[in-house]
């Protein structure tokens, strides 16, 4: 099972982002993590929430641009190089990130790392054949 | 020529015109039709009025050769408006008037002061835009050193002018400013008024009087206007004198009147106006009456120079939502068909318009849609750049692609504003 993750476009601009914010807080919508990929005139806000569906419904009746991708959520260890392993595996496999980020998770020593590939599933079998635990969203949302 | 003498051959040349039009081509003679109108009724110029307009959309439903009044074979040139197939204008030129072209941009070049002494230096664009063509043929049929440089590559221009002794330099104002602004920052040493340089020949796009007297600081030139429309001939329509107070128009060669935009009635002379044209030599593209949305006043004075042409102010203005930027006609609609060509989506868009230093800039505000949206910046970025490329090649000029969120362009009564011109002419 896929993460889901919440993007949306926002424009460079002072009060842009608090808005999207405001949004999803009016909704009762917990933020897990995020990342905002910015250029010099827009960014675009990457968002793992409890409840992506409805996460986007409240933005879209807002006018706010936004959409749904599957990402990967990877648990690894929280030590020193442990993500460095990880990433082996996606070189070997020849497999590009497009993009990733990182939380840790409060009730263990665990990091979980968000990654974004073209071929979601072929990076999955990777993971799987060196026994990585691939986290649902179960897991994250986990109190 | 005295004015009655130009009325009279001026009829004269209407009736062959009108003529030509009608037996040469289907389009003009269904609309004389139409309009109730036949060539043999005309019996002097104030029949004028009993002639039907033509459009700019008229032409474009023409497109490509839907208004030459000769056959194909006798056709030697066309030049072409900026713009995608829906929107472009075919002009067709005989081998007639090509020399008509020439002789009326060669007019302009001795209203300036021109002789066959001077070496004129063309950095207008050559190609299916008339006014680096006109300006070469113009300048051969004066007996000049024609250098065909055409646009862009300040630092050669400036080399040619130097090494060639170039005494008239023929491009865009904004272009002319640039080059003050390329001197002034990256050639301090270079001294332009060491040079033989002593003429600019300016037109394409409007320009101010200010913008005169800075072109003539900075360059230490006489800077003239050259006025024109491809629809017409291209450059050389009129021209300014050394009086530099309005254009004098070839009226020989191309019949004006000024017209209430609304109405379409006829104004007296001296009254501000959309002006007409009806070509009265011109072969394979008669043009008659044709609507250029161009608004001055046409009026005779005794003019210092002692041409006795009428004359027509410079343009100030337009009637309708066209966009003159560094040069090249832009319509809004052209750029509604380039954003639904990139992502076959008609995004919700905004035109600003301005003037940043010399040059023209414009800005496109396009909102992006969840269609156009991705997660990934480089798909966004690719999108900008495709939307640029594509700009650059359909309308001919580079624009700034500001992506923005939706609903952030005003829309009132649900409809956007799609051009906002900041510009101060």
């Amino acid at each position: 099972m896929n993460v889901t993750q919440v993007s949306v476009f926002v424009e460079n601009k002072p009060g842009h982002l608090q808005n999207v914010l405001k949004i999803l807080g009016e909704e009762n919508i917990n933020i897990i993590t995020l990342t905002i990929a910015e250029t010099s005139d827009f960014g675009i806000l990457r968002l793992i929430v409890n409840d992506p569906d409805k996460a986007v419904g409240a933005l879209k009746k807002q006018s706010i641009t936004c959409s749904t991708t599957d990402v990967l959520a990877l648990e690894i260890d929280d030590t020193p190089g442990s993500l460095y392993k990880a990433i082996e595996t996606f070189a070997k496999m020849n497999l590009n990130i497009e993009y990733m980020y990182a939380f840790t998770e409060k009730r263990q020593d665990k990091a979980v790392m968000i990654f974004r590939f073209d071929d979601i599933e072929a990076a999955k079998k990777a993971l799987n054949k060196e026994g990585y635990n691939i986290v649902s969203k179960i897991n994250i949302i986990g109190e | 020529m005295p004015e009655n003498k130009m009325k009279e051959l001026q009829f004269e040349r209407m009736k062959w015109s009108l003529t030509h039009a009608y037996n040469g081509n289907k389009f003009y003679q269904e609309k004389f039709d139409k309009a109730g109108f036949h060539p043999d009724k005309f019996k002097s110029l104030a029949d004028m009025k009993h002639v039907p307009f033509l459009d700019k959309q008229e032409m474009r439903d023409n497109y490509p050769f839907g208004l030459f009044a000769v056959p194909l074979d006798e056709v030697v040139r066309v030049h072409s408006s900026s713009g995608t197939t829906g929107n472009a204008t075919v002009v067709g030129y005989t081998k007639n008037d090509v020399d008509v072209f020439a002789e009326v941009v060669a007019r302009c070049l001795g209203c300036y002061g021109g002789t066959e002494k001077d070496i004129l230096q063309v950095a207008y664009g050559y190609g299916l835009f008339t006014g680096g063509l006109g300006l070469h043929y113009g300048g051969e049929k004066m007996g000049c050193l024609t250098v065909p440089i055409s646009g862009g590559n300040t630092e050669r221009q400036l080399m040619l002018i130097k090494d060639f002794g170039t005494t008239m330099l023929a491009c865009t104002p904004s272009y002319a400013l640039n080059i003050a602004d390329y001197l002034e920052k990256k050639k301090p040493d270079y001294d332009i008024r060491s040079t033989n340089l002593r003429i600019g020949i300016l037109g394409a796009e409007p320009w101010s009087e200010a913008m005169r007297t800075e072109i003539e600081n900075r360059l230490g030139i006489q800077a003239f206007d050259i006025y024109g429309l491809s629809e017409v001939i291209g450059p050389g329509v009129s021209a300014e004198c050394t009086a530099k107070s309005g254009l004098h128009v070839f009226e020989d060669h191309f019949y004006v009147e000024i017209i209430d935009p609304e109405t379409g009635e006829i104004l007296p002379e001296g009254e501000k106006g959309e002006i007409i044209y009806t070509s009265l030599t011109k072969e394979a593209f008669p043009t008659i009456r044709y609507r250029s949305k161009d608004i001055t006043r046409l009026y005779h004075d005794n003019c210092s120079c002692g041409r006795t042409l009428v004359k027509m102010e410079k343009v100030t203005g337009r009637s309708d939502d066209m966009l003159i930027i560094r040069g090249v006609n832009v319509f809004p609609s052209q750029i509604e068909t380039v954003l639904m060509e990139v992502e076959g989506t008609e995004p919700h868009y905004q035109i600003i318009v301005d003037r940043k230093g010399a040059l023209d800039d414009i800005e496109v505000m396009v909102e992006v849609s969840e269609k156009l949206f991705s997660d990934e910046v480089k798909v966004l970025d690719n999108l900008k750049k495709r939307i640029t490329d594509r700009f650059r090649s359909v309308l001919g000029i580079s624009a700034r692609i500001s992506l923005v969120e939706p609903m952030t362009i005003a829309r009132s009564e649900g409809k956007a504003q799609r051009v906002i011109d900041k510009r101060q002419i």
